[in-house]
């Protein structure tokens, strides 16, 4: 190998191993912290060195042509770690040594783990450029997961941990997540219990329940015709009505909420969930006819024409022929109308004064205030989420199709 | 012309023609009813002087009482009947006000007011024009004759009954071009565009350019490779309002836990109001520069929860592009990032146009996020929140229209780009 190659893999390795012992030390601290309630902060020489250490020991196993003595440097890194520390390993005596001791061995542990995956590549030889990009490549791979994970799953942590909390605890260390477990029986789930009771969550949850099937039920009775017509049916205008959806369906809905407040108030429907039940089939038919139309002209024609044949009415072809083979369309579509009704805030918010008449993303709105503590709120929104992240899981396959199909909108 | 090509329609195919317009008319009627016909009337509010009080038709308000009823012993003695009226507008005439009411049994009036009649029981008073906030007591002194003390009815169980014209403010042909004047007229209107564009084109590019790397990753095959598309796929799943409220209570100034922890692990020095604080300054390589940190926050936000949609888009293309141009690059003995460069992204720069497109015309009509986070407060006012204000905060429902028609204008804009622009390969 030259000289120059020798510095790429010097510096290649060195760099990644003090930018990894920085990323996982710093993540690490912020986890501890989180759940110690007290803020653990590592010095950056203790890292520095760390990294610099598990930099050069990958450059060793790289031209040794070995992983060599992986537990062992796992366990000196992580002493390194502790002989470096003025005090405990996170340097804060507070929070348990045990655990920060652990904590240095987790770090170590990935820092390690990462830096073998990265240099698998650099392999011993000769480095070129591909070689290199791929090493990097594969850095970059594991930190866009672990960015893309933290980045996703905290703030559903905080939610989860914030509805569980008490109001004291939560005023008193506001980075203690954590909440007390040791509290007898249902104790924990005290604001859940209170949002049933005293907040008539209950019922939010059934009119929400009522008014999202009932949407995707009306949403698809006029939807299903309309896009078999302009899918199959040649008529004039066919080519303009097909355009238009697509306008229409770029329409914002707060261009809307004005007339239709003003023309519901004069009509008596704006408190109402009838008024609901008309905007949400309205507003979400667009995109359930481009969705169905795409869907129904990939379907042959012949099945169809094969039914007409054999004497069939081109409804009863609809109705046996057509249908059953967009089982699947009808489901993703059914699936994303149900997920922006649940989610719909704005009409909601508009239109409905009533408590009793609620649905849950406005009941959630009403828990926005001074006087509801936190803890309620965001009990309030694990509430609203957890149902449609469930129909999410369950339905992960139509309702990913759904969001495609229909991404341009949202 | 019309008439000519029908003639050459067999009776099929007008069949056809009858089916499909059956099919698609209450479709049709619906989204006209709702969509259209608002849009319509969002421009008829926007040139009418409409406030939000005005919804409620101005009417007389009447309350009927008596005095001295009880007292009665015998026939011939009188009580006071007594109906008091107002006008409820302060600003509106009511015209043609009549006055209806139903009397008990065995009641006359000896001394009637010239405006009105008793006919039989029925009591009919024509009392004109009624200027705004106008007044009046009418009372009538009643004698009793011997019908009335049979039964003891009282002239309040039939309740009076008052008619009236008033013109229809949202009807009538009183245009004005005020609202639009005051919305161009409005102090921060330029800085309302500015930010509604820097969050439109930040949010777009920022969610595109995540969503980019995202499928980059997803793209790769390993175990679990469906558990993290779920799991990326969460911010758009779960309600916004669920999400904004998250958001809210994570970086809370004073009872947030991000801001605990970057005090506790010594970052800053005092916590920092992230959607309340319209500038900060940040020192970067010794230059300090302003940044409006409420407005990179709620981009911040926009990109969060909207990065899944491109990457799911961008996925999908991915997935159904050949493979031989890769590996035979490969073969070429290609570094990672050429392919990318110049493999990937001139494959997907069609995807990536009509994404940007759409997305951008979505998030221009962003309401909800902003108004969740931060109520268009510290600099983050943007037309549609501005809608909002106008309409329901300053309780202005002209011009929030107005506001309402500027961005309908902006949007007619760039739809007519998007359509210019549309490849037809993408399928639409």
């Amino acid at each position: 190998m030259t000289a120059r190659q020798w510095q790429t893999l010097l510096f290649t390795s060195l760099g990644l191993g003090v930018i990894w012992a920085f990323l996982i030390f710093a993540l690490l601290a912020a986890g501890l912290s989180l759940f110690e309630g007290t803020g653990l902060v590592p010095s950056s020489a203790q890292i520095t060195i760390c990294g610099l250490v598990a930099g050069i020991w990958g450059l060793i196993a790289i031209e040794r042509r070995t992983r060599g003595l992986i537990g062992g440097f796992v366990l000196g890194i992580s002493l390194l770690f502790h002989l470096l520390a003025t005090d405990t390993p996170f340097q804060n005596s507070e929070a348990h040594p045990l655990l920060q001791s652990l904590g240095a061995l987790l770090g170590a542990f990935l820092l390690v783990i990462v830096l073998v995956f990265s240099f698998r590549t650099l392999g011993p030889g000769v480095v070129n450029r591909r070689r290199w990009e791929l090493c990097i490549l594969s850095s970059l791979q594991v930190f866009g997961f672990v960015f893309f994970t933290v980045l996703v799953v905290l703030p559903f942590y905080v939610m989860l941990m914030t509805s569980l909390k008490s109001q004291q605890a939560l005023l008193m260390n506001p980075l203690d997540l954590m909440p007390n477990w040791r509290q007898d029986g249902w104790a924990i789930f005290r604001s859940y219990v209170e949002l049933f009771r005293d907040f008539n969550f209950g019922r939010y949850i059934g009119v929400s329940a009522i008014v999202s099937l009932a949407t995707v039920a009306l949403t698809l009775l006029f939807a299903v015709p309309g896009a078999y017509a302009v899918a199959r049916l040649r008529f004039q205008g066919r080519k303009v009505l097909s355009r238009s959806i697509l306008m229409i369906y770029l329409v914002p809905a707060i261009v809307l909420v004005i007339p239709l407040y003003v023309i519901f108030s004069q009509l008596g429907l704006r408190n109402s969930l009838l008024g609901l039940l008309i905007v949400y089939p309205a507003t979400t038919l667009p995109v359930a006819l481009y969705m169905l139309q795409g869907y129904f002209r990939g379907i042959p024609p012949e099945l169809e024409e094969a039914a007409l044949m054999d004497g069939c009415s081109r409804m009863v072809a609809i109705r046996q022929v057509t249908m059953p083979l967009s089982i699947p369309a009808l489901a993703s579509v059914g699936l994303y109308v149900f997920m922006i009704a649940w989610n719909e805030f704005l009409f909601a918010f508009m239109f409905l004064d009533n408590p009793s008449i609620f649905t849950l993303p406005r009941g959630v709105v009403s828990l926005n205030s001074s006087e509801v503590p936190r803890q309620h709120l965001m009990a309030g929104a694990v509430i609203s989420t957890v149902p449609i992240l469930i129909l999410f899981l369950w339905a992960e396959r139509f309702l990913v199709k759904g969001l495609t199909a229909g991404s341009v909108k949202g | 012309m019309s008439v000519l090509s029908k003639s050459k329609l067999g009776p099929l195919a007008r069949r056809e023609q009858r089916l499909a317009l059956g099919l698609l008319l209450p479709t049709v009627f619906i989204v006209l009813a709702i969509v259209l016909f608002p849009l319509l009337a969002t421009l008829w509010i926007s040139f009418k002087p409409v406030t939000l009080a005005d919804l409620r038709p101005p009417e007389i308000f009447v309350r009927e009482r008596t005095r001295g009823l009880k007292n009665i012993q015998a026939a011939g003695e009188t009580f006071r009947l007594e109906y008091r009226l107002r006008n409820s507008s302060q600003t509106e005439w009511v015209r043609k006000v009549v006055l209806k009411d139903t009397l008990p049994k065995g009641l006359l009036i000896p001394e009637l007011d010239n405006r009105c009649r008793l006919t039989a029981r029925a009591l009919r008073c024509e009392l004109g024009d009624w200027e705004p906030a106008q007044n009046e007591k009418l009372r009538f002194e009643t004698q009793i004759t011997g019908d009335w003390l049979a039964e003891r009815e009282d002239p309040g169980k039939t309740p009076p009954n008052i008619t009236g014209e008033s013109s229809n403010k949202l009807l009538s042909s009183n245009f004005t071009l005020e609202n639009f004047m005051n919305v161009f007229a409005m102090r921060e209107f330029e800085a309302i565009l500015l930010v509604t564009f820097t969050y439109t084109i930040l949010g777009t590019l920022g969610a595109i350019v995540v969503g980019l790397f995202a499928a980059q990753l997803l793209n790769l095959s390993f175990p679990g490779r469906m558990i993290f598309r779920g799991l990326f796929l969460f911010p758009y799943v779960a309600p916004v309002i669920a999400m904004a409220f998250t958001w809210l209570v994570l970086l809370d100034p004073n009872s947030g836990a991000l801001n605990a922890l970057l005090l506790q692990m010594g970052a800053v020095e005092t916590p920092i109001n992230f959607f309340g604080m319209r500038w900060t300054e940040v020192e970067l390589f010794g230059l300090t520069l302003p940044i409006p940190l409420a407005l990179l926050m709620v981009i911040a936000f926009e990109v969060w929860r909207y990065f899944p949609l491109s990457f799911l888009f961008i996925l999908a293309r991915m997935q159904s592009v050949s493979q031989d141009m890769f590996e035979a690059a490969e073969m070429d003995g290609a570094t990672p990032f050429q392919k990318f460069w110049e493999l990937w992204l001139p494959q997907l720069a069609g995807i990536l146009a009509v994404l940007f497109l759409l997305r951008f015309i979505w998030t221009f009509n962003k309401f909800d996020d902003i108004f969740l986070l931060t109520g268009g407060a510290a600099g983050t006012r943007t037309l549609t929140v501005s809608v909002y204000e106008q309409a329901f905060a300053i309780n202005n429902l002209g011009a929030g229209c107005a506001v309402a028609v500027v961005i309908s204008f902006l949007l007619g804009l760039f739809a007519l780009a998007y359509f210019c622009s549309l490849p037809t390969e993408e399928g639409l």
